[in-house]
């Protein structure tokens, strides 16, 4: 299919603004799904409430759009109910680990296979630019007008402290690189989070002097580096994209599957 | 209910008769929370599914029970939660995105006593507004009660066919005395009590489907997720394809379908018992556990020669305000017998013709309201003192 395809054009133009990196990590994911040959009539996209959360509306799959945080759980009756289908969820930062943190965390521990696509642009966009659990200190926000002092959530930590399978992180600055980890997620038997750095320019990069879309791309170019690579060992402040955890693990589904047989058998 | 034939007799529990009614409607997908006094519902459940090849979910809380179980509506299933007051408290936004977003789904709360944590192991009445008005916004609701278990069987599939029917969440307010109480159950037949399917869309694939777009008789026709026809569910207003709009005409045609689709059905949806009303004089009016002993006050005093009559209230929203303005048309007093501080009291006063003669016999101390409760006020109301 081609990719356009994918795209559900008679709702566009989209809601996300000039620079936001969510298009960026739309393209990807469906460069992603492309690669992997899936039909859109076996996706379920699930989403909840935000910025990123509008991803559903655009792409010709199953497409739930929820509650503030609540996509996982949503998610989980949906490939529960019906395992054969590939069930994409993408969330927001403060969607996915403020309001919705209880859901992510009993995601990750059950290890239902659900990829979890976190888009992190380390503010509520949506609401006009309010500091989230991933905004770390030192952030001006509507919410945070001397700057925040909240410490931030390590996603990649949390996932895997949490019992996801498959965990990593990219950015809408190495988009090739992005495209082969939601591949890897995707395909992945478990649960998979994946992180993705998204600037925003809107609302982070205009009161955090981060600059324009470009200047923020530039930022992340500059201040990630892969996962082993010489750069990160040398520099430790940097952020590290790749992956972080790639388990085979009992899948939760697939131990439903074993109840059922015993049930049966009495 | 005559010439059956394998129907067994069971003496069961009122939980355990809801999950088994649940199932007899052809609920593929449970999702819940523990939760007293509801959790035999979900451990009955957690039993029996399985052994029938369909499917059990235990949730991190009640939120997420909801959100799963509409999850799983969409992909086909029947599907049902249970909880009590606090459990029900934290559905409230969820209970509004399926009504929003039309998703069949029946959810059981068995009331105890609030507010707060209350009285989690003591019976009440007093989420019958909370059914009603708990999620915000504009809307319109269903909800069914019973008052023993044979009638809690039959209320339970009717809360699956209106919930297909009428493509919304059906609500199951029973109480902690109609929910732990034991007696006699008589299994109806496999094909005894009509079973509603679900109603999926006969549109082929290849053609534009339009999932929120009624047919004639106001009926929107299903595609479970996974089929050929891929479309957009929102919490949001939405149009025909369930894409976010903000179009005030199509704002306007939906808030209306939502609340006339329910309302407009009044009659088909209201379910209701009586008892020697034809010459009542004094009509009272109960629901649930109450009815109970409503039933048994009035039944005495029939003994007695007084003209005592009893209307049960089987569906409580949207609210039978016409049949309760009819069956008390003739009466001197009506009574209203429930186990809160006075909530559907209210509504049977702005029904009848003659509110001045609508009084409330309740009891909110976590005992059950007895027949003694009851003929306390009745010799009050009469000037023959307590």
């Amino acid at each position: 299919m081609a990719l356009q395809d994918y795209i559900r054009s008679r709702f566009f133009p989209h809601i996300w603004c000039v620079g936001c990196g969510h298009g960026t990590a739309l393209n990807a994911l469906l460069r992603a799904v492309e690669t992997l040959g899936l039909d859109p009539s076996d996706i379920v996209m699930v989403s909840g409430i935000g910025c990123s959360s509008r991803m559903p509306g655009y792409v010709d799959f199953h497409t739930l759009h929820t509650l503030h945080g609540r996509a996982l759980a949503f998610a989980t009756g949906t490939k529960m109910s019906k395992p054969e289908l590939t069930v994409l969820v993408p969330m927001g930062d403060g969607d996915a680990l403020a309001i919705g943190g209880n859901h992510f965390i009993h995601a990750c521990r059950r290890n239902i296979d659900i990829t979890a696509i976190v888009l992190n642009n380390r503010i509520y966009g949506m609401t006009g630019g309010q500091f989230s659990p991933l905004s770390g200190p030192g952030v001006v926000a509507t919410t945070a007008p001397y700057s925040t002092y909240d410490p931030a959530f390590d996603v990649m930590r949390l996932a895997v402290g949490a019992g996801a399978s498959f965990a990593a992180r990219g950015s809408t600055y190495h988009v090739v690189e992005l495209q082969q980890l939601l591949v890897k997620a995707i395909s992945h038997k478990g649960f998979s989070v994946i992180e993705v750095l998204s600037p925003c320019p809107t609302h982070f990069g205009r009161r955090n002097q981060q600059g324009d879309s470009v200047e923020m791309l530039e930022w992340l170019k500059a201040n990630t580096a892969k996962l082993g690579s010489k750069a990160a060992e040398e520099n430790p402040e940097l952020i590290t994209r790749g992956i972080f955890v790639e388990d085979e693990r009992p899948e939760y589904c697939e131990q439903y599957e074993r109840i059922l047989e015993q049930a049966r058998e009495g | 209910m005559t010439n059956k034939t394998n129907n067994k007799i069971a003496f069961v529990q009122g939980n355990e008769v809801c999950a088994e009614a649940a199932l007899y409607a052809g609920a593929g997908f449970y999702a819940g929370y523990p939760i007293t006094p509801s959790s035999e519902i979900m451990e009955h459940m957690a039993r029996r599914m399985p052994a029938m090849g369909r499917r059990f979910l235990q949730m991190e809380d009640e939120i997420a029970s909801l959100a799963a179980i509409i999850g799983a509506s969409l992909t086909g299933h029947k599907v049902m939660t249970a909880t009590s007051g606090p459990g029900f408290s934290l559905m409230q936004e969820t209970l509004g995105f399926a009504i929003m977003a039309e998703i069949p789904c029946v959810i059981v709360n068995v009331q105890r006593g609030g507010p707060s944590t209350g009285l989690p192991t003591q019976a009440a009445q007093g989420d019958v507004y909370q059914a009603r008005w708990g999620t915000h916004g504009d809307h319109a609701v269903i909800a069914l009660t019973a008052s023993n278990n044979q009638d809690l069987f039959e209320m339970t599939v009717e809360a699956f066919n209106m919930a297909e029917t009428y493509r919304t969440p059906v609500i199951v307010l029973i109480d902690e005395v109609i929910g732990h109480l034991r007696e006699k159950l008589q299994m109806p037949d496999p094909d005894e009590l009509e079973v509603v399917k679900r109603l999926r869309t006969a549109v082929p694939h290849g053609v534009d489907y339009h999932p929120y777009l009624p047919r004639e008789d106001g009926r929107l026709p299903m595609s479970d997720f996974g089929d050929k026809h891929r479309y957009n569910v929102t919490g949001l207003y939405h149009n025909m394809w369930g894409f976010p709009t903000t179009d005030p005409g199509v704002i306007d045609g939906l808030i209306h379908h939502l609340i006339d689709k329910i309302e407009n059905n009044l009659h088909q949806i209201t379910r209701y018992k009586e008892y020697y009303l034809s010459d009542a004089d004094c009509v009272l009016i109960s629901y649930g556990c109450s009815a109970r002993s409503a039933l048994h006050i009035v039944k005495n005093r029939r003994q007695r020669g007084m003209k005592l009559g009893l209307l049960e209230l089987q569906t409580l929203w949207p609210f039978p305000a016409g049949l309760v303005r009819e069956k008390c048309s003739g009466a001197q007093h009506i009574v209203v017998v429930e186990m809160n501080m006075g909530q559907v009291v209210h509504e049977v006063k702005r029904a009848v013709d003659h509110p001045e003669r609508v009084y409330l016999a309740n009891r909110v101390d976590g005992e059950f309201i007895t027949p003694t409760n009851i003929k306390n006020v009745l010799r009050v109301i009469m000037g023959r003192g307590v």
